[in-house]
């Protein structure tokens, strides 16, 4: 298997590895029969996605992933946050091989939960997550 | 950048000694009659197989003419199942065999069953051996076919052969063994421990790729896999691999001659490195047997709490070459049905990691694996929410 340089940079030294602790909102998402979960904590402030930090068990696109997409929407607002898809992530890592395509939906579909949960958190309504992206993870993942 | 290379995956394949290399060169180009011809030029090339052929026999404790060459393990594999399959259908049709077989085994197990076999998949314990009852209660007056391997690639496993091979014999049952994890490790007396088939890949023992051999004791009854001309005694076509098959000789002549030796210094090697592991790293778990029935360069672990890959990664990185049973390493949805065979939790399989040792490694090889990896253990593992979990749940408790 063969990573780009930008996927090996971000396995070796992942951006925003680690916890909020009065984060806004945290989504997790994966399970470990798979291989991989994913969970990424967000700080809101006016709107913004002021800090964003994540924790990841899985392998090194996995890992990658999730550290591109916490860059990818710090400093966002709320709204371009949620439009971050998986094939942008997969796109500023230079690619990933399609075996590890799911990796980057994992992260689109952590930060849709992290902002639910936030929305939630502040009595707002979740918005729909996108489902063509679970299809992308059965189809990887088989079943 | 880093300047270390150390290689700790020996179980997947083996450089080619430097003597082994030396014999066979003149066979690429000074040697390189066809041993099918009937001009002189040839007898060279005829004697030197007969030559290797014999070493490889005496080996295993068996005769010359019960050696036949392949073009590797998995077709020796293959030949000596599909082969008793074809040739002894009419008596039966039943086939048993472990859950931790080889693909090689496991697969062309699996296409017999959709052309009308059926197949035992006999369970392991957590160790990975198999129970002698349960073979008993699998053997039916259909089973033509025992096959379970001498030792397991992953775990290092060595199964109960002898009391298998007595068992089959008893019932008269054809009894094959995938020895490719074995041979030119472990001592191996086929008269003693009654295998009828045994297959061997020389990539394992110091010689080069692409070239193995099936034992197939005499007077059992073998279909042929590849069909064409009259070599290997009309058992199996092509032309022979020569330099291929000299150098496979010669590895097994030398593995053969110093496999006490080398053994003692093997296990002296990983006994060190699963002291220093277990000392080192905090829940690691070591899959596969402890003691005297594993094979000697094998050690297997699972590191809860981070995957496989990231794992080899991290090692990579650092200059140390080695292999996991995790299903992202492979690209297929699940880890590795060895590791699952034995219990372990999907996602304590997929932190597993082989290092497997031999010829090329020394204590300070061991010594660095035992610097580096503990470091990238602890790392991986701060920023996993699993291991997280892991404690939390530890410290509840």
């Amino acid at each position: 298997m063969m990573y780009s340089e930008k996927v090996m940079d971000h396995f070796r030294n992942p951006r925003n590895v680690g916890e909020i602790e009065d984060a806004s909102g945290i989504g997790e998402v994966g399970n470990p029969q798979c291989g991989d979960i994913m969970k990424i904590y967000i700080k809101v402030e006016n709107n913004i996605v002021k800090d964003v930090k994540f924790k990841t068990f899985g392998c090194g696109s996995a890992i990658a992933s999730s550290s591109m997409a916490t860059e990818l929407i710090k400093g966002k607002t709320v709204e371009e946050a949620w439009e971050l898809t998986n094939k942008a992530v997969a796109e500023a890592l230079d690619g990933l091989p399609p075996v590890k395509m799911h990796c980057s939906v994992l992260a689109e579909e952590a930060i849709h939960k992290a902002i639910n949960n936030y929305r939630e958190n502040n009595g707002l309504e979740a918005w729909a997550m996108k489902t063509h992206s679970e299809t992308i993870h059965e189809h990887v993942h088989g079943n | 950048m880093n300047t270390k290379n150390v290689y700790m995956d020996y179980a997947a394949t083996t450089f080619v000694k430097p003597e082994v290399l030396k014999e066979m060169l003149p066979y690429f180009t000074e040697k390189f009659g066809n041993p099918s011809s009937l001009y002189s030029f040839s007898n060279d090339t005829k004697k030197a197989i007969t030559e290797a052929r014999e070493k490889v026999a005496s080996a295993i404790k068996a005769d010359k003419s019960e050696i036949f060459f392949t073009g590797g393990g998995s077709e020796a594999d293959n030949w000596a199942i599909k082969g008793v399959a074809q040739a002894h259908k009419n008596k039966g049709n039943h086939i048993i065999t472990t859950q931790i077989e080889h693909h090689a085994v496991i697969n062309t197990c699996k296409y017999l069953e959709k052309n009308g076999f059926e197949v035992t998949y006999l369970p392991v314990d957590e160790e990975g051996f198999i129970s002698l009852e349960d073979l008993k209660r699998a053997i039916t007056d259909k089973t033509i076919l025992v096959s379970i391997m001498f030792a397991n690639n992953e775990i290092g496993t060595l199964q109960p052969i002898k009391e298998i091979g007595e068992l089959c014999r008893e019932k008269k049952i054809i009894f094959h063994t995938d020895a490719v994890q074995a041979v030119g490790h472990v001592k191996i007396d086929v008269e003693a421990l009654n295998i009828d088939l045994l297959s061997m890949a020389a990539h394992k023992f110091y010689g080069p790729k692409g070239i193995g051999a099936l034992y197939i004791r005499r007077g059992i009854k073998i279909d042929n896999l590849i069909h064409g001309g009259g070599q290997e005694r009309g058992k199996r076509a092509s032309t022979e691999n020569i330099a291929s098959i000299i150098g496979m000789g010669k590895a097994i002549e030398l593995a053969v001659g110093e496999i006490d030796k080398e053994s003692q210094r093997l296990i002296g090697l990983r006994e060190k490195l699963v002291k220093g592991i277990m000392e080192k790293i905090p829940y690691a778990k070591i899959n596969g047997p402890v003691g005297d029935n594993r094979l000697p360069g094998n050690s297997d672990f699972s590191f809860i709490g981070i995957e496989g890959e990231a794992l080899l990664l991290d090692l990579d990185f650092d200059g140390i070459y080695a292999s996991t049973g995790s299903a992202c390493a492979s690209g297929s949805l699940d880890p590795s049905h060895v590791l699952l065979a034995i219990g372990l939790p999907h996602e304590v399989a997929h932190g597993s990691l082989r290092l497997s040792m031999g010829a090329g490694t020394t204590e300070e090889d061991i010594d660095y694996v035992l610097e580096k990896l503990p470091a990238i253990v602890k790392r991986r593992r701060e920023m996993s929410p699993l291991w997280e979990d892991f404690i939390k749940e530890r410290e509840r408790v």
